[in-house]
């Protein structure tokens, strides 16, 4: 399954950390961030709760860019 | 000499920012608070660092008669409060970073490096802490022009791709309500009124008007409508009340089906942007291992084998200057940022491309195949004559257009417009549609074919052969031969002009595929100088064509294919790179492409490949120069030539020179 977050980060660097930190979190098959439109795409792995997984990969995005924002429905 | 150069400098800091904030009032320069707050913290600590520096050291003197040491410890507290209203919040992002184990984050070393200069200050007693704090000022206005740039552009971009419809005006029981355009359902009436958006695909039921389509096309031409046509969400609607029978859902019709492509575009990367992300995942490590090195060997290598003095600060000052240049702000902002730009101009021209590996992809191409119906040439049929009928023409005609009733093919379009009554679907029946050979139908009972030669050859009907140049529907009614219609297709008024720009630009071959016959195609492929034709070709073999040519070239150059009807959807995804057009191709083609013209202007591919161009132009002078003033700068740092003024002036001004050229792909009139 495949979804879209909003989110808001200020440096394309930072991005970069975000979509390798999402890759990184249990549940996600793959997560593409786009700086530019400010969008995370994020691909899960069968099975696995979208919102459940989200909250993880926001806490390790935190982790690794104290100063991003995942808007989590 | 330096502190006359860093005062005019930081004067002008301070004139800038505060030129800025006086701008920030005025609601066009559209900063977000986070920016203006940055903003007046650079006006702040430009400000209290140039009167610092201008303040003689005299000044303190006095102070020194309290105790001994008291000027000293005063300038530096001012100079540290300035320090930490530039610097409080990377302060802090070093520190959680540290906490999270995150050493090679960009604050921390931001932090470090500052830091340690305002150390090595202390250390030699020289009282110039002006360095550190400058390369914290800078380091922050870098940081505020690029979040200013990247925000600006985002908005511009979103401007042009303002379309998305907000309300539909619903007739509903004879009232009209405004409702989501999620909630209309097909077949249901709407009402546009004028200066409002079409929110939702179909046909005109009432009233007519002009519409402004160029944030679709980027055609400022508008476009007149009359009831019984077909109308196209995303248009705004300028001089009449229209009343509008939807055809689609919403979430089907054009609108949504561009945002929804403009909207996932950024997220198939280029080979570019994975590079430089890979890059900065190595960058960043890289030069801190070598500043760590280099703030160790050569004063140990001094200790131990030339018993030399160390010079410990010398060289902790040059591994602190490493620290500066560390950041890969500069190319990873502005990779990406070329290709949006690049994606945004396209689709103000009326391309859309659906992601930046297409627009890479697109500026190699070398090998141009076009479909021929709908591509080069109008689509519209218009049927030109009747040979050897053994019935009325009207008749012949009437039979023709009941068999293909129910097809989309541009052909049976012509043909049901030329017969040009009402058709009764109840008289046909038993249709079957032969992929690349015609249509068998039965109608009132008699069975009818419609289609090509081969279709004749199939039945084992004989056939008479036509010479008029065009599209020949051979006709046999109840097993007889029945005569022929001729159809013919007129040239897109751009299309000798499109060709003739693609190879300006530099493709080296076009090609032209068709299903149509010999005749007319080479006749069309000899009018537009087409260096290659193929005709007579099923579905099939367009493909099995495609991927001929596709072995034949190098890896190297890529090959574009493009096209619009059903048909072409399995080789617009077999070629490198697939065009289809837009307004009026299949949702199928449109579905398979990777890029779409929108107004189906084929002039338009050269210019697509010209805008790629463009942008990988920019993306190559970005790596190139970026990564090139870094590693120079490192040398010079490493051998002490630069210090940490050159540094954070070459990282700032590389992002700034980066980013304003970047922005650059946005601008495509002229291609």
């Amino acid at each position: 399954m495949k979804k879209t977050y909003k989110i808001d980060v200020d440096c394309a660097n930072c991005a970069n950390k975000m979509e390798e930190a999402a890759r990184k979190t249990e549940g996600v098959k793959d997560a593409v961030v786009n700086f530019m439109a400010l969008k995370m795409n994020v691909e899960f792995e069968e099975g696995q709760d979208p919102h459940k997984v989200m909250e993880e990969v926001y806490k390790n995005c935190k982790k690794v860019e104290d100063d991003c924002i995942i808007y989590i429905k | 000499m330096q502190a006359l150069i860093i005062n005019i400098l930081l004067g002008f800091v301070v004139v800038l920012a505060l030129g800025l904030l006086i701008w920030s009032l005025n609601s066009s320069s559209n900063m977000t608070k986070k920016q203006l707050k940055v903003l007046w913290r650079i006006f702040l600590a430009a400000a209290m660092l140039l009167i610092l520096e201008l303040i003689p050291a005299s000044f303190f003197a006095p102070l020194d008669n309290v105790f001994e040491g008291l000027s000293f410890i005063v300038v530096l507290i001012l100079y540290l409060i300035d320090y930490l209203i530039i610097g409080y919040d990377i302060l802090l992002k070093a520190f959680k970073g540290i906490k999270n184990g995150q050493v090679f984050d960009e604050c921390f070393l931001m932090a470090v490096a500052t830091l340690g200069a305002l150390a090595l200050a202390l250390y030699d007693r020289s009282g110039d802490y002006t360095e550190a704090i400058a390369v914290m000022l800078f380091y922050q206005i870098g940081e505020w022009f690029q979040s200013y740039a990247v925000g600006k552009s985002r908005r511009n971009i979103s401007e042009l791709m303002d379309i998305r419809p907000d309300y539909a005006n619903v007739l509903r029981e004879d009232k009209i309500s405004r409702v989501d355009p999620d909630e209309v359902q097909i077949g249901e009436i709407i009402v546009v009124n004028p200066g409002e958006k079409v929110p939702i695909d179909g046909k005109v039921i009432e009233g007519e008007s002009t519409l402004n389509t160029s944030a679709l096309t980027g055609e400022s031409l508008p476009r007149d409508i009359v009831v019984g046509d077909e109308i196209t969400s995303g248009c705004i609607n300028m001089t009449g009340v229209l009343k509008i029978q939807t055809t689609k859902e919403f979430g089907e019709s054009t609108v949504s089906k561009i945002l929804d492509l403009v909207e996932n575009a950024g997220s198939r990367k280029s080979k570019s942007e994975d590079f430089i992300s890979k890059f900065a995942r190595i960058y960043t490590p890289a030069v801190c291992i070598s500043a760590l090195l280099l703030a160790l060997i050569p004063p140990l290598f001094n200790l131990l084998f030339l018993h030399a003095p160390a010079d410990w600060h010398i060289w902790v000052y040059r591994a602190l200057t490493f620290l500066v240049i560390s950041c890969p702000c500069a190319l990873v902002i502005s990779i990406p940022l070329s290709f949006f730009a690049g994606i945004g101009g396209a689709g103000k021209a009326g391309i859309l491309i659906k992601g930046s590996n297409y627009l890479e992809t697109l500026s190699k191409t070398e090998i141009v195949m076009f479909d021929k119906t709908g591509t080069l040439t109008q689509g519209v049929f218009v049927v030109s004559d009747i040979h050897h009928n053994i019935m009325e023409k009207e008749k012949l005609l009437e039979y023709a257009a009941l068999v293909e009733s129910s097809s989309s093919h541009p052909i049976s379009k012509s043909l049901i417009k030329a017969y040009g009554k009402e058709i009764d679907q109840k008289r046909v029946s038993d249709i079957k549609e032969l992929s690349g050979n015609g249509v068998i139908a039965k109608v009132d009972g008699l069975e009818v074919a419609a289609g090509n030669d081969k279709l004749m050859a199939k039945l084992g009907i004989e056939h008479i052969e036509c010479h008029s140049v065009g599209t020949i529907i051979h006709m046999a009614i109840d097993g007889k031969y029945a005569g022929h219609i001729v159809i013919a297709d007129v040239l897109k008024a751009n299309a000798e002009k499109a060709i003739a720009a693609l190879k300006k630009a530099g493709i080296k071959k076009t090609v032209m595929l068709t299903g149509d016959r010999k005749n007319v195609a080479e006749k069309v492929a000899a009018d537009l100088k087409i260096d290659e034709v193929y005709s007579e070709l099923m579905p099939s073999d367009k493909v099995a064509k495609v991927e001929e040519f596709m072995e034949k070239k190098s890896a190297r150059a890529k090959l574009a294919f493009v096209g619009d009807g059903i048909n072409d959807a399995p080789v617009l995804r077999r070629a490198d790179i697939g065009i289809a057009m837009g307004a009026m191709g299949s949702d199928a083609a449109i579905e398979a492409a990777d890029v779409v013209l929108m107004d189906d202007d084929p002039l338009k591919i050269a210019k697509a490949v010209n805008i790629s161009r463009k942008c990988l132009r920019i993306v190559y002078q970005n790596i190139v120069f970026a990564i090139g003033i870094k590693l120079i700068c490192l040398i010079l740092g490493m051998l002490g030539i630069a210090n940490m003024w050159l540094a954070i002036f070459a990282d700032v001004g590389v992002m700034v020179i980066a980013v304003l050229n970047a922005i650059r792909a946005l601008f495509v009139d002229k291609l």
